[in-house]
């Protein structure tokens, strides 16, 4: 039974939305920034994206051999573990069953990798079955530096901090190796509607 | 005390409130007597949760301001004017009442007074709480690494923990502070008068041959032009540590 604090109301949302929203999150309207570093800044001419690890041969896009694969625009709802959720968001990108289409590999789990050294890990199955993008839009413009642009992994059933800015590839690996903040107190896994923010959750 | 960053998992324990403390008119510090607190480290944070009556339910996370040697938790809360929480803690939790939280959380953003590189504190705003725990951290410790801090406010009245840092600043512990009010100054202003830019960096900062460990804190417009700012002086990224308040806290 929690503690009753005396006096306290709250500022309650209208159930529809309130559906959508998991335990502990609230809804906001403009876009938090959240970074454990500065903002890297690659141009575009140095940029690529590959897949690496566990398969037969790495496979490596340029950005403009990224941007002719197919892509495609997702409205989705996204949390992110500092409580915020923002609800309809709208994102293009290339999902990663595109990315991973022709890729053989009995690897179950992946970590995606990023300029600045972030990483985070998945199960494979996380970033299968068109839920997970390198998305490259944010509502129809190119997505800012601030919040991972050029590109970044958008995995919006997890917490936000799984939806890597500014990856630069995904390593698929046999073994689960925990990421920048999943070593840092963070969930291995981060199911927000399982509300698993910390180790032990 | 500073056992470890996160140790297993986190539940929600109750702390009392032993002390308010009004630091601005937007600011209160709440002093915290937590029984079973495991201890923290400079830089880390908490979860507060509120639960009304009728079973309904907020949390926001906070910066915890004391140092890992304090047998209290203080929490510094920035009252936002549209927020579910920060209006509770900072005007309606009285002296002697509870509250939960569980922590402390993150470990990242930390600072440990063994560590000998130069430090550099950059702090905008209530930004500037994490940041306290490491200069508490570090006096407490009489720790040997070099402390600059350069924190930006809007006027003097905004300024938190003003008169300890100017204590700890004549204490001589090895702490320089320099700030900048960016909205109004008092007659006689001898600190900075304007936002953050690259001449001021340069005046504050460490030379970067002292490879310095930098931690910024603050909005995020502010947070990401400081972190430019040294990225663009030569500094290396993964000196850089970084925590950025939106304006969506609560």
């Amino acid at each position: 039974m929690a503690f009753i604090s005396r006096g306290f109301r709250g500022k309650r949302r209208d159930t529809a939305s309130g559906s959508r929203v998991p335990p502990g999150q609230h809804v906001v309207d403009d876009f938090p920034v959240l970074s454990a570093g500065p903002t890297p800044r690659v141009p575009l001419s140095e940029w690529s994206f590959s897949i690496v690890g566990e398969l037969d041969e790495p496979k490596t896009w340029t950005w403009d051999e990224f941007r002719r694969l197919p892509s495609e625009t997702v409205s989705v709802d996204i949390h992110c573990v500092t409580k915020w959720s923002k609800l309809d968001t709208s994102w293009t990108g290339v999902s990663v069953e595109t990315i991973l289409e022709g890729v053989e590999t009995a690897a179950d789990y992946a970590v995606a990798y990023c300029d600045g050294g972030y990483t985070t890990n998945l199960p494979v199955d996380d970033l299968r079955g068109r839920q997970a993008w390198i998305a490259f839009e944010y509502d129809g413009q190119p997505l800012d530096p601030e919040h991972g642009g050029p590109a970044r992994l958008l995995v919006p059933h997890l917490y936000l901090w799984k939806s890597a800015k500014w990856v630069r590839g995904i390593s698929l690996q046999a073994e689960d190796e925990p990421g920048f903040w999943e070593s840092n107190g963070y969930h291995n896994r981060g199911d927000p509607w399982r509300e698993q923010r910390y180790w032990g959750d | 005390m500073a056992r470890a960053a996160v140790l297993g998992r986190l539940t929600w324990q109750l702390g009392e409130v032993a002390e308010l403390i009004q630091e601005t008119p937007r600011v209160s510090s709440l002093v915290l007597d937590v029984p079973d607190w495991p201890g923290h480290l400079a830089g880390q944070h908490v979860d507060v949760r509120l639960t009304a009556e009728d079973g309904y339910q907020a949390q926001r996370s906070y910066s915890i301001a004391s140092a890992p040697e304090s047998a209290q938790v203080t929490l510094t809360v920035e009252r936002l004017p549209d927020g579910e929480v920060s209006p509770y803690l900072v005007g309606e939790l009285r002296t002697g009442e509870k509250v939960e939280l569980r922590g402390p959380i993150g470990g990242y953003f930390v600072w440990r007074a063994g560590e000998e590189r130069p430090l550099l504190l950059i702090g905008g705003g209530s930004g500037i709480v994490p940041l306290m725990a490491m200069i508490r951290h570090h006096a407490a410790t009489a720790a040997a690494a070099p402390v600059r801090l350069l924190y930006s406010s809007r006027s003097i009245e905004d300024v938190i923990y003003k008169d300890e840092l100017a204590r700890l600043t004549a204490d001589d512990t090895g702490l320089a502070v320099a700030h900048t009010l960016t909205r109004s100054q008092p007659a006689g202003w001898e600190g900075y008068s304007r936002r953050i830019d690259g001449e001021m960096v340069a005046e504050v900062a460490w030379p970067k041959k002292d490879a310095p460990a930098v931690f910024i804190c603050g909005p995020t417009a502010f947070v990401e032009t400081a972190s430019s700012l040294l990225v663009e002086s030569g500094y290396d990224p993964a000196w850089i540590r970084t925590e950025r308040f939106g304006a969506t806290g609560g």
